[in-house]
């Protein structure tokens, strides 16, 4: 398995050396690194070249990394039906860079990339239709940013009086439960409660 | 032309001007499966523009799942496709199982297999008479649904939930199944063909039903590409691409059975596919009913490690095992950093979880691509150019339920 996918990522670098920027097979899956600007002309070339022939898009993501200095990972997987084997293409992409859409080569990927979009506001360019898709009409943030709070930020209700659906502002009960498992032998980066004096003893 | 004049003049005084008429189908309506809305524009009862409006479900699988531990989110993959819900679960154990390296038991491995086809026969039964319902038979529901409650009480007897399993676990399954209900697994998967038989005879033949179904949402081999199609959506149309055949995971590889493929690609031969798949599920039943009585089908159910946790019987004695099950159901186990996708041929198509882990013991991003999101996209395209009345047919063929579309 990982000899025929190494053999791919060879054949693919022979082809497309100037659109990778790096590729390593782990757990028997091809990852493959490209850059915004190549990313059209290589999905065009995984889709049509004969010993490629990735027919298919699985699907699209993306990955937030605050810490990064181009903040979001677009993931891309495909599969081809008629060779069998599988691919995963990565492209970083920064918060004020546009991301050029594949909805020409793979009419499937317009949903996918409305989703992106919604869910962390990465925008498309030569999307037939960018609008939002699973959240609420109206909906204000992008929910997957790990900036985003799980709770969000309104919360809806019917009211008796109005005799209509208002948004409010999410109030909270009882605090939100984020608890922290980290085990504090294994690597947490806090002080227990009670152990301060003991840090300022050392 | 959107006057509908269709290039016509001479229809076109004030009076005599149509316009295309929009119509909201759903989001309650029993044919919509689900909380779907469609925006229809019909010229007459023609649908010119199919809009689906999705995400009325949506629950925020995806971002609640970034706080919880690993075994946490098992129970979210139910929720998904809530009609063969332990199919989703093995998606999950699968992508953790690959990325901690964690063999799975054989017996665990040959009761997923089980378990996976009684989720098949729980969807196809639940999709061809429901979708029967929609062109208009009512009695194969009901027959159906009869069937449903005797496979929904294995589900029961195996884990104690009807729907809401949580019985696969990363590492195997979460208990042994008693002796008695595999005989009566058995004895139900000798009976059932006849059931199946009693549903051929209503439907297959029936004239109004192959009216409503034959020719009704072509799915051509390009169109399979073009709209990312996977499970009966590929083979209705005489691809024979199953990942139970061509990346085998678990133990199906050593499994007998066919893969039925269909001619014509209309709603009629997925019809067709998926009763066939169901008699070729019942025969891979027998097979691993067969395999878990032979002696190497006997031993335990979890691969005891970090990520399972100890048996009973140890934690009585033993003062380790007390504690790795505390910190297994409070801390939960911590997967190494590194990206996966794992997939499983789900009862609609290739179900698919991608997940990122960052080493903790919750995961960073898990992404769940879902059969039925591709299919839905794809309404605009098949039901243009069809009646009204089909739009319900190609809803029930495509398969969709929104717990996991919507998420």
């Amino acid at each position: 398995m990982s000899e025929a996918l190494n053999e791919l990522a060879t054949l693919l670098e022979m082809r497309m050396g100037d659109a990778l920027v790096s590729h390593h097979v782990a757990h028997d899956e091809l990852t493959v690194t490209t850059t915004l600007s190549h990313l059209v002309k290589l999905v065009r070339h995984l889709q049509h070249d004969e010993s490629l022939r990735f027919s298919t898009l699985v699907d699209i993501t993306a990955v937030d990394w605050p810490g990064r200095r181009k903040r979001f990972e677009m993931v891309y997987h495909f599969l081809s039906m008629y060779l069998n084997h599988r691919i995963r293409v990565k492209v970083d992409v920064s918060e004020d860079e546009i991301v050029p859409s594949i909805t020409a080569l793979y009419p499937s990927a317009n949903w996918f990339e409305r989703e992106v979009f919604d869910m962390y506001g990465i925008l498309f360019s030569g999307h037939p239709d960018l609008r939002r898709i699973l959240t609420d009409y109206g909906f204000r943030g992008h929910p997957l940013r790990k900036d985003f709070p799980t709770t969000g930020y309104t919360e809806v209700r019917y009211d008796e009086a109005l005799k209509r659906v208002v948004y409010e502002p999410v109030q909270l009960v009882q605090e939100y439960r984020q608890f922290d498992f980290m085990s504090p032998w294994e690597g947490a980066e806090y002080i227990l409660p009670g152990d301060e004096k003991k840090e300022a003893a050392k | 032309m959107m006057d509908g004049s269709k290039g016509f003049d001479d229809a076109l005084t004030s009076e005599q001007r149509i316009r295309n008429f929009n119509i909201n189908f759903g989001p309650q309506h029993p044919a919509a499966h689900g909380v779907l809305r469609l925006v229809l524009e019909l010229d007459g009862e023609i649908v010119e523009r199919c809009d689906p409006h999705i995400g009325l479900l949506h629950r925020g699988t995806e971002k609640l799942m970034e706080s919880r531990t690993y075994l946490q989110n098992l129970p979210y993959f139910d929720r998904l496709d809530y009609v063969a819900p332990m199919n989703q679960e093995h998606a999950w154990c699968l992508a953790i199982e690959k990325l901690t390296g964690v063999e799975v038991p054989r017996r665990a491995s040959l009761i997923r297999v089980l378990y996976s086809e009684i989720g098949r026969v729980l969807n196809h039964l639940l999709n061809v008479t429901t979708q029967a319902m929609d062109v208009g038979a009512l009695t194969p529901p009901l027959w159906g649904f009869e069937e449903r409650e005797k496979l929904m009480v294995f589900y029961e007897r195996a884990c104690g939930a009807r729907l809401h399993a949580a019985y696969f676990r990363p590492g195997g399954v979460h208990q042994d199944l008693p002796a008695k209900l595999i005989d009566d697994i058995e004895e139900w998967a000798h009976e059932f063909p006849k059931m199946l038989d009693d549903i051929d005879g209503l439907l297959t033949e029936n004239r109004i039903f192959k009216q409503r179904n034959c020719d009704i949402g072509v799915v051509t081999e390009q169109d399979i590409l073009d709209w990312g199609y996977s499970g009966v959506m590929v083979r209705g149309s005489g691809l024979a691409w199953d990942l139970r055949r061509a990346q085998p995971y678990e133990c199906y590889d050593e499994f007998d059975f066919k893969i039925p493929v269909g001619k014509n690609g209309d709603c009629y031969d997925r019809y067709l596919c998926r009763m066939a798949e169901m008699r070729e599920s019942v025969k891979i039943i027998l097979q691993a009913i067969e395999k878990l009585r032979a002696l190497e089908g006997q031993g335990d159910v979890l691969a005891r490690g970090k990520i399972t946790p100890p048996p009973r019987a140890e934690m009585k004695t033993s003062m380790e095992a007390l504690i790795h099950h505390f910190k297994l159901y409070t801390e939960g186990f911590h997967v190494p950093a590194g990206e996966i996708y794992a997939a499983v041929e789900a009862p609609k198509g290739e179900f698919g979880v991608y997940l990122v882990a960052d080493g903790t013991n919750k995961p960073y991003r898990a992404k769940l691509r879902a059969p039925g999101y591709l299919h839905l996209q794809s309404m605009d395209y098949i039901a243009k150019g069809h009646q009204l009345a089909d739009v319900a047919a190609i809803i029930g063929t495509m398969d969709v339920v929104f717990g996991e579309i919507d998420r």
